[in-house]
């Protein structure tokens, strides 16, 4: 864990509740004896941006090292030094900035987590979005999961799964009908008030909706 | 040449006057001041009164103010802030994203130096440039110390000698 500022803190401690072995480097001495008092000796004072930091911390023989800190261009640094000098096969990111994701993947770090972008799912899952939720996006891909609740008048009421007009690549994983899952083929006839599970690529959400919607 | 430097500081401000004065196409970013009142002033404060490029005050990875600052032509793009990481982010957005031919960065820590260079972008750290130069001054290597002493004090005349204008 590159970084021990609230998230990586918390974020420690919730990896070595769920057993998982831990290093934290933190180059701030103060955070870093702060983050040792509670978490122990796995507490290394080091800039983690540093190829020995790196290589003392044992990122040569980790799982994964997830960079946290407050700052984009060092976690990115982190990442990639990780990958290219100790040859660590899973490396994620903190992006602060959001705009910074595409960023990163360009730049060979798959991936990344945005706090801003996990909130403002949740905010669009929790705000009433007439009826089409896009609910998590499925890490590693480009594609989502997006909710959507069949409204009078719209173009699939009373319409087969097979004749809505999707993206080609987007598929229908399932519905829930009056709170019971079911099973979806072209032939189910979907109903007003039915929520349609769909996956699709993220870049087509506009043509998922327009299929749902009209 | 159209040349974008990131990061005005001692040396960025220093390259940028004097590839100004060649009459290449310059234009300089640096990031805002905490201050947004004193930010212009104090952050141009080392680009010689000359300069007749462009000022652009924002943060040099950031896509929307590299293309302000015309990265979509440049010829060159120079990657001179304080931070290692930032010119490293920099470079490369310049490099793989704008596909700039010609992309330095600088980078302090040699190691970070050399990883980079493997990847392609051209770094140099001033640690090894800077002490490479005082040993060959030490040692009388002429080859090194005195080509590269002329120039650079040649350069240094024509800042000092440079009226100063408040800008």
């Amino acid at each position: 864990m590159a970084g021990a500022g609230e998230v990586g803190f918390h974020l420690s401690q919730a990896l070595l509740e769920s057993g998982h072995e831990v290093t934290v480097i933190e180059a701030d001495r103060r955070r870093a004896n702060f983050v040792k008092e509670r978490l122990g000796s796995i507490v290394m004072n080091a800039p983690a941006d540093e190829g020995r930091a790196q290589m003392e911390a044992g990122c040569s023989r980790a799982d994964a090292l997830i960079a946290v800190t407050g700052d984009d261009a060092k976690n990115l640094v982190i990442c990639q030094l990780a990958k290219l000098r100790c040859h660590t096969p899973r490396v994620i990111a903190r992006v602060n900035n959001p705009k910074n994701e595409i960023v990163f993947k360009t730049l060979g770090i798959d991936e990344t987590i945005s706090s801003t972008r996990v909130l403002m799912n949740v905010i669009e899952q929790e705000l009433p979005s007439g009826g089409f939720m896009p609910l998590m996006s499925l890490a590693g891909s480009a594609n989502e999961l997006i909710e959507a609740e069949i409204a009078i008048g719209t173009p699939p009421a009373g319409k087969t799964v097979g004749s809505l007009r999707l993206p080609t690549d987007a598929l229908v994983g399932g519905i829930i009908r009056k709170g019971k899952l079911l099973h979806a083929d072209d032939e189910t006839k979907l109903e007003v008030g039915d929520r349609v599970m769909v996956f699709a690529p993220t870049a087509s959400e506009s043509e998922v909706r327009k299929a749902l919607f009209g | 040449m159209n040349v974008v430097i990131v990061g005005c500081g001692r040396v960025g401000g220093f390259l940028a006057g004097l590839l100004d004065s060649e009459g290449h196409r310059v234009s300089v970013v640096d990031i805002a001041s905490q201050s947004p009142a004193r930010a212009e002033r104090a952050w141009f404060q080392h680009l010689p009164g000359s300069f007749k490029g462009e000022t652009i005050l924002g943060d040099g990875t950031d896509l929307e103010v590299l293309r302000q600052a015309g990265v979509e032509r440049a010829d060159a793009v120079l990657a001179l802030t304080e931070g290692d990481n930032r010119n490293l982010m920099c470079a490369q957005i310049a490099q793989k994203i704008f596909g700039v031919k010609q992309v330095i960065a600088k980078v302090n820590d040699p190691v970070r130096a050399q990883t980079y260079r493997e990847l392609g972008i051209n770094t140099f750290s001033r640690t090894t440039i800077l002490g490479t130069l005082l040993h060959a001054m030490l040692q009388e290597d002429r080859e090194v110390g005195e080509v590269l002493m002329r120039k650079a004090l040649a350069h240094e005349a024509d800042m000092v000698d440079e009226p100063v204008k408040v800008r």
